[in-house]
């Protein structure tokens, strides 16, 4: 069996532009929560979320014009170009630039997102309405088309290998990043860039998540405090956009061009509710079966966990999550880790299992565990170690990352360490 | 004249990403300036949009250079 390895990382969020110093502000407990400034939130029942940084490209802040010329931002809808930032890092990490037709052939994308181009969508459509059906942009499709990520990126490098998209609401990049592991495992690729990218604080993106309350609507007067997981006064998720993606090569591929090898993907396990639209099933036993069917690929037991980068969204469904993760670690609870870089980041839905893969990752490389910030009152009693406002400084080998998404759909990625 | 050029010229500028002085009479979008199909369809548009007339498809499809433009609109508007 083919091996699978993570050798290219790329991240906006809304901490930063670029992995390091998104890490380093996740370590250091920041919050990248704010006042909504993309459009004017006032009558919205949530006025504030998690923008990524726009700036001249200094201290982190992100400079589209480093990623896409100007003329081809029109085009597409942010998702794509948070996107294409993410993969440009990650290709640029891995130093894999492949020019033979044989290289370029064994290379693919995977890539997906949760919503894809809705901005753009309401945008346009409210256009329509104004102007007619004859001033609708031929850019219009391509760019708001969820799969254009993968597209877009292999026209940018020629990546002529698998080209494919996922769409599992705030599982896409999880599931992404264990679709292309199983293509790679299974010899459709060598190489395959991965990951998820979400562009939705917008107006019909808060109103309609205002709609499921499924937004934190109370902390108006303390954005960086809204985003609580497992915290007693959570009140909803905090919205966040941007993009994760990686670089997963087969293990011989990266040994063989001397490649720097982060982790190793050891196992995926995805499963389904079958129970509701939008809330996960009560005793989160789907949730439970993706994570024992990742540990089952790896041939692992719960107890060679060390860390888990939780799905901790700050709503109701925390302490679900938990419970099960709590059944499945048994006696091993007390030795695990489980932080929610949620709490940081905000919920970048179809994004959000790619930046943490990622952190799960860097927490592997660096050993340490990232913070759950704000958790001031833990909402239940729990043997599990949540990270509570600081970072866990600790031996981790082996880091799970969760991700459940809208329609019951779960999946949990494994990561290891290679030594 | 020179108003409609200039006003054709800044709209091809920003969808093409050119350089000013390549946008010159015989220029053609997808030869000389890099648009590709999808970028001509845009370009009428906003030809359309800025001088408030209406290209009809078969029109569009003549409108092949900088030079094809501008003379179509001078006439059209």
């Amino acid at each position: 069996m083919r091996r699978v390895v993570v050798t290219g990382l790329g991240l906006v969020t809304p901490l930063a532009d670029g992995v390091e110093k998104s890490w380093e502000r996740i370590l250091d407990a920041q919050s990248g929560a704010g006042p909504i400034t993309h459009f004017d939130p006032e009558g919205f029942g949530t006025t504030y979320a998690c923008e990524v940084p726009y700036g001249d490209g200094t201290d982190g802040t992100f400079d589209a014009a480093k990623y896409m010329a100007p003329k081809d931002q029109r085009k597409v809808d942010t998702f794509i170009l948070f996107a294409m930032a993410a993969a440009q890092q990650a290709v640029e990490d891995a130093g894999w630039t492949p020019e033979s037709d044989e290289d370029l052939e064994r290379t693919g994308v995977l890539t997906g997102s949760g919503i894809g181009g809705l901005n753009s969508i309401a945008e346009t459509a409210v256009m329509m309405k104004e102007k007619g059906p004859r001033r609708v942009s031929p850019f219009f499709v391509p760019g708001a088309l969820i799969n254009l990520i993968s597209g877009q990126i292999a026209i940018k490098y020629g990546f002529k290998g698998p080209n494919h998209a996922v769409v599992t609401a705030c599982s896409t990049g999880a599931h992404a990043i264990g679709d292309a592991t199983q293509l790679i495992k299974a010899g459709r690729a060598d190489v395959m860039i991965a990951g998820g990218a979400e562009a939705t604080i917008c107006e019909i993106g808060i109103a309609g998540f205002n709609a499921c309350k499924a937004l934190s609507t109370k902390r108006a007067d303390d954005p960086k405090g809204a985003s609580r997981p497992y915290d007693e006064d959570r009140d909803g998720f905090v919205m966040g956009e941007g993009a994760g993606m990686v670089v997963l090569e087969d293990y011989d591929h990266a040994v063989a061009r001397g490649a720097k090898i982060y982790a190793e993907v050891l196992g995926y396990g995805l499963t389904g509710d079958a129970y509701h639209i939008t809330a996960p099933s009560e005793d989160g036993e789907g949730g439970e079966r993706s994570m024992r069917m990742a540990l089952k690929d790896a041939g692992l037991e719960p107890a060679d966990i060390d860390y888990i980068n939780a799905h901790g969204t700050s709503t109701m469904a925390d302490t679900i999550e938990l419970g099960a993760v709590e059944r499945m670690m048994g006696d091993a609870a007390s030795k695990v880790t489980m932080s929610s870089t949620k709490s940081a980041t905000g919920h970048l839905l179809g994004a959000a299992g790619a930046i943490e893969a990622i952190f799960s990752i860097l927490a592997i490389r660096d050993q340490v565990a990232p913070p759950t910030i704000n958790l001031d009152n833990p909402a239940v009693e729990t043997a599990i170690d949540l990270a509570p406002n600081a970072k866990v400084e600790r031996e981790i080998n082996v880091a799970l990352s969760n991700s459940f998404g809208f329609g019951g759909t779960n999946a949990s990625v494994l990561f290891g360490k290679v030594s | 004249m020179s108003d409609v050029a200039d006003r054709v010229r800044k709209i091809v500028v920003e969808h093409l990403g050119v350089e000013e002085d390549k946008v010159v009479e015989g220029a053609s979008f997808i030869d000389d300036l890099g648009a590709d199909s999808l970028d001509t369809v845009e370009l009428v548009m906003a030809f359309e949009e800025e001088f408030g007339i209406e290209i009809p498809d078969d029109a569009a499809e003549t409108i092949q250079t900088f030079g094809d433009a501008t003379k179509f609109i001078s006439e059209a508007a």
